[in-house]
């Protein structure tokens, strides 16, 4: 299933500008993502973080009166050729900033995306139902009551269950977008160690808004600022005191941004 | 006031008074407007009732009308009535929900989707005669239909397109954005995201805008009137399947303006009932449209 | 891209193609409904905008109507333009403050409770079939205005204007209440801040504030009254002449086409000069309702 190229790149983005309507917001950036590494991706607001992931998976198709140029390449194919968008989408989970349970019961939330993939043998739902709301730490919260409303859990548990649902198409990426921003520090934690079981066997790339979070788990961390990478290194020398930037140690340090 | 010195700030003046009075004085006139339109709907309904009670009966909905129109019932008016209804809302409302789906669902903002939307505006604010002249023209002479309940029911359909499209939309708008979203990024399609998500969470408001057409396709007279709808058609007494689909036949509202206006010596009370009967029904639609609103939204998921 | 997890279908599903066409279909189709309206009505007028014994000027500037005499056929509309706009001018002298005294109540100083329950009673009276409008017009209104006017005739562009007013009255308080509560909340807090009462702040805040929506809800009024039909056909009387007095009968544009559609051979010049009337009442909705929206649309991306 997995075409594995010469390059052990995961992803690999050249040359990527994006605009809304007149206002271009990623100013040609060009980067890779190693095979089961943590990449974090740290900057301010405004700075083209979510339009990033929003390429990556191509839901900025969605977006009227946007355009995009350059390439980014996953497991060395173009995603902006890619004819089964919605089998590219399956191949990286994706976690928006705010929890979003859909209004449908916590079973049916997860068994979403295989159902929509054409799975339907109760069985193996049943199966991978459980499997995906154990990896991101949510089963014994929940498993007595799968058929309540998942909207009816609390923001933390909400959270996690989109997490469950972003794992159950099997994705190999998995993009978190500022998860934290709408949970506790206590459930950020608990989803923090769910990341650092999960980077055995996939790829994610972490959005956030918390540098020091960025410090805690990412391998290599990249700084983004008003559409341009600042700084992409190691996160040790991200967060050390000579990166190569003044400005990513003024960001780090919390002196601008 | 024999308090503080300190509350001395606060004590009333004339000018005080005067503003408390104006306020109470603005508060009275403009309940006072709103009443001005609501009591003398209750006190004409009431007169109405009052005026229609020797016919108001079983009876009078089942028995056929007699002696040219002078007496006996409507039922041949008001099997019409819900053949026309049903016949126009079942071609309406699947293309105006499916119309308000691509509206709010797949269609971008560009100059084609911004004429439909002024197409959308404009088919509703089109005067019902003028609807009329246009299904005469189209359906009874260009399509060949004739004057039938065919040709009657299209031209209502497409009278209560705009409104069906128009409430259908509100309703879709209001399923939030990041349910959408979230179905996109698991690689769902656009249309398992509207059947599992959006139509779901939707429905109850779709359901209660074509509700709420029921009862202006039931009272609209002008669009029908030169379409498929007769003075008079002889019919059983009760039959509930009298007419074709390429006949003419009868119609409540229709059957009220012919009454009141084109025969002589009806009995004096059976006016009053047609009119009762139509208000009627428009008050049990719409009691069911608004019941169904509350019911659904109290069991709102999110 | 290879398929995701083991079972996918790597196409998308055949029948959700087929929907998607029939979403886009529907989609398009109320532009189609808009163009057919226009061109059937205007091609049904159009060969007596050609024929030699019509003029344009004749039809919109004389206030002759003979449309069966044998000898001297005239075609002009005048009166019955006259006829609409009072009977519309007097509905909306009427409706206006009502409507806007009603949303100003709803919005700004009832509870609650009485909000819903108000709101309800004006969806029922939106909800009233035209036809019972003009039942009412004929029965009740008329004897009221014989017995306090001392007219000689009930039904005329008094009793016209106040049906027709009832009946715009529920669009211009929905639009209007939307209109002020587009009004931002700081602007009431400031200026209750500054101590004045709820009068000064509707009179100097809100109504200035909410300007445009008012105009547009006016509008939308107007846009329902100049095309309102069967309530106006039973409720102004039938007399084809330029209106003197609010105790005058007249007839309107709409009123004339339902009155006199059924008598006109298809094909005959007189036929075709109703659909022309129809084409010029389509123009003048389209206008007016144009205007509405563009206003209505600017309020609600504020």
């Amino acid at each position: 299933m997995v075409n594995v190229t010469a390059s052990e790149n995961h992803i690999e983005v050249r040359e990527l500008r994006l605009s809304y309507g007149v206002k271009e917001v990623i100013h040609g950036i060009s980067f890779d993502i190693r095979r089961n590494e943590i990449l974090g991706v740290i900057g301010p607001a405004q700075s083209g973080k979510t339009s990033l992931l929003r390429c990556l998976n191509r839901t900025i198709d969605f977006t009227p009166d946007t355009h995009v140029s350059g390439t980014i390449t996953v497991d060395g194919e173009d995603v902006r050729r890619v004819r089964n968008v919605y089998a590219l989408r399956r191949k990286i989970g994706m976690v928006a900033p705010l929890p979003v349970g859909l209004p449908l019961s916590i079973y049916d939330n997860v068994a979403f995306a295989p159902r929509s993939a054409g799975l339907n043998r109760k069985g193996e739902l049943d199966l991978m139902v459980e499997q995906c709301l154990r990896q991101a730490a949510l089963w014994d919260e929940v498993k007595d009551r799968l058929d309540s409303l998942g909207t009816k859990l609390s923001g933390g548990q909400q959270q996690r269950l989109t997490i469950a649902r972003a794992l159950s198409h099997q994705p190999e990426i998995l993009c978190l977008d500022e998860f934290s921003i709408a949970i506790d520090p206590v459930t950020t934690m608990r989803i923090e160690d769910v990341l650092k079981e999960l980077r055995r066997h996939m790829t994610i790339i972490l959005v956030t808004n918390l540098t020091q979070q960025a410090r805690r788990l990412a391998d290599r961390t990249m700084f983004l600022w008003k559409g341009e990478i600042v700084e992409l290194d190691t996160t040790n020398v991200i967060f050390s005191d000579k990166p190569r930037d003044s400005r990513t140690r003024d960001y780090v340090e919390g002196i601008f941004g | 006031m024999n308090s503080a010195a300190g509350h001395v700030l606060f004590v009333e003046t004339p000018a005080v008074r005067r503003k408390l009075r104006q306020e109470a004085l603005a508060k009275w006139v403009f309940c006072a407007m709103a009443a001005a339109m609501v009591v003398p709907l209750l006190l004409i309904v009431g007169y109405l009732v009052v005026r229609a009670a020797p016919s108001l009966n079983l009876e009078f909905l089942l028995e056929v009308p007699k002696r040219g129109m002078t007496e006996g019932g409507i039922w041949p008016a008001l099997i019409g009535t819900i053949y026309l209804v049903f016949i126009s809302l079942a071609v309406s409302a699947p293309i105006g929900i499916l119309a308000a789906i691509y509206l709010n669902e797949y269609a971008r903002d560009n100059w084609f989707n911004r004429v439909i939307n002024l197409a959308v505006i404009n088919l509703a604010g089109v005067p019902s005669i003028v609807h009329a002249l246009f299904g005469l023209g189209a359906f009874v002479y260009a399509a060949k239909f004739g004057y039938s309940i065919i040709s009657a029911s299209l031209t209502l359909a497409i009278m209560t397109l705009p409104v069906i499209i128009a409430s259908t939309r509100e309703a879709l708008a209001s399923v939030p954005q990041s349910f959408r979203e979230a179905c996109w990024n698991v690689g769902a399609t656009r249309w398992q995201t509207i059947k599992s998500v959006v139509l779901p969470n939707s429905i109850s408001g779709i359901l209660t805008g074509v509700i709420l057409q029921v009862s202006r396709a039931a009272g609209e007279t002008a669009p029908v009137m030169f379409t498929g709808v007769v003075f008079f058609k002889s019919i059983e007494r009760g039959d509930l399947f009298p007419y074709y689909l390429n006949e003419q036949c009868m119609a409540l509202s229709m059957h009220l303006y012919t009454i009141s206006t084109q025969v002589p010596g009806v009995k004096e009370s059976i006016p009053y009932a047609t009119a009762v009967v139509l208000l009627a029904l428009v008050v049990m639609v719409n009691a069911a449209a608004i019941s169904l609103r509350v019911y659904l939204r109290s069991r709102q998921k999110w | 891209m290879q398929c995701g997890p083991p079972n996918a279908p790597c196409g998308r599903w055949g029948g959700e193609k087929i929907l998607e066409a029939l979403v886009y279909l529907c989609g398009f189709s109320a532009i189609i409904f808009v163009l057919g309206i226009f061109v059937f009505v205007f091609k049904e007028a159009l060969p007596v905008l050609t024929n030699e014994n019509f003029s344009l000027s004749q039809f919109l500037f004389s206030s002759d109507w003979y449309p069966t005499s044998e000898s001297n056929k005239r075609y002009g509309v005048f009166a019955m333009i006259a006829g609409t706009v009072s009977v519309t001018g007097l509905a909306m002298v009427i409706a206006v403050p009502f409507g806007l005294g009603a949303a100003i109540y709803l919005s700004e100083f009832c509870g609650q409770k009485t909000r819903e329950t108000l709101k309800i009673v004006i969806e029922f009276l939106a909800a009233v079939p035209s036809v019972v409008w003009g039942f009412i017009g004929l029965t009740v209104m008329s004897k009221l205005i014989v017995q306090y006017t001392g007219a000689p005739v009930g039904v005329n562009v008094l009793n016209g204007g106040i049906i027709l007013a009832l009946m715009s009255v529920p669009i211009i308080v929905s639009i209007s209440e939307d209109a002020l509560k587009a009004v931002p909340d700081s602007y009431r807090e400031a200026a209750i801040a500054l101590g004045v009462t709820r009068w000064q702040l509707v009179w100097r805040v809100l109504l200035p504030a909410a300007k445009q929506g008012l105009l547009a809800a006016v509008l939308l009024g107007v846009g329902r009254g100049v095309g309102e039909t069967m309530a106006v056909l039973m409720a102004t009387g039938h007399a084809v002449h330029i209106p003197h007095s609010v105790l005058d009968s007249v007839r309107t544009l709409t009123a004339n086409i339902a009155a006199e559609l059924g008598e006109a051979p298809a094909g005959s010049d007189h036929y075709r000069v109703l659909f022309l009337t129809g084409v010029l009442l389509f123009t003048i909705t389209f206008g007016v309702n144009l205007i509405a929206d563009t206003i209505v649309r600017g309020i609600r991306r504020k």
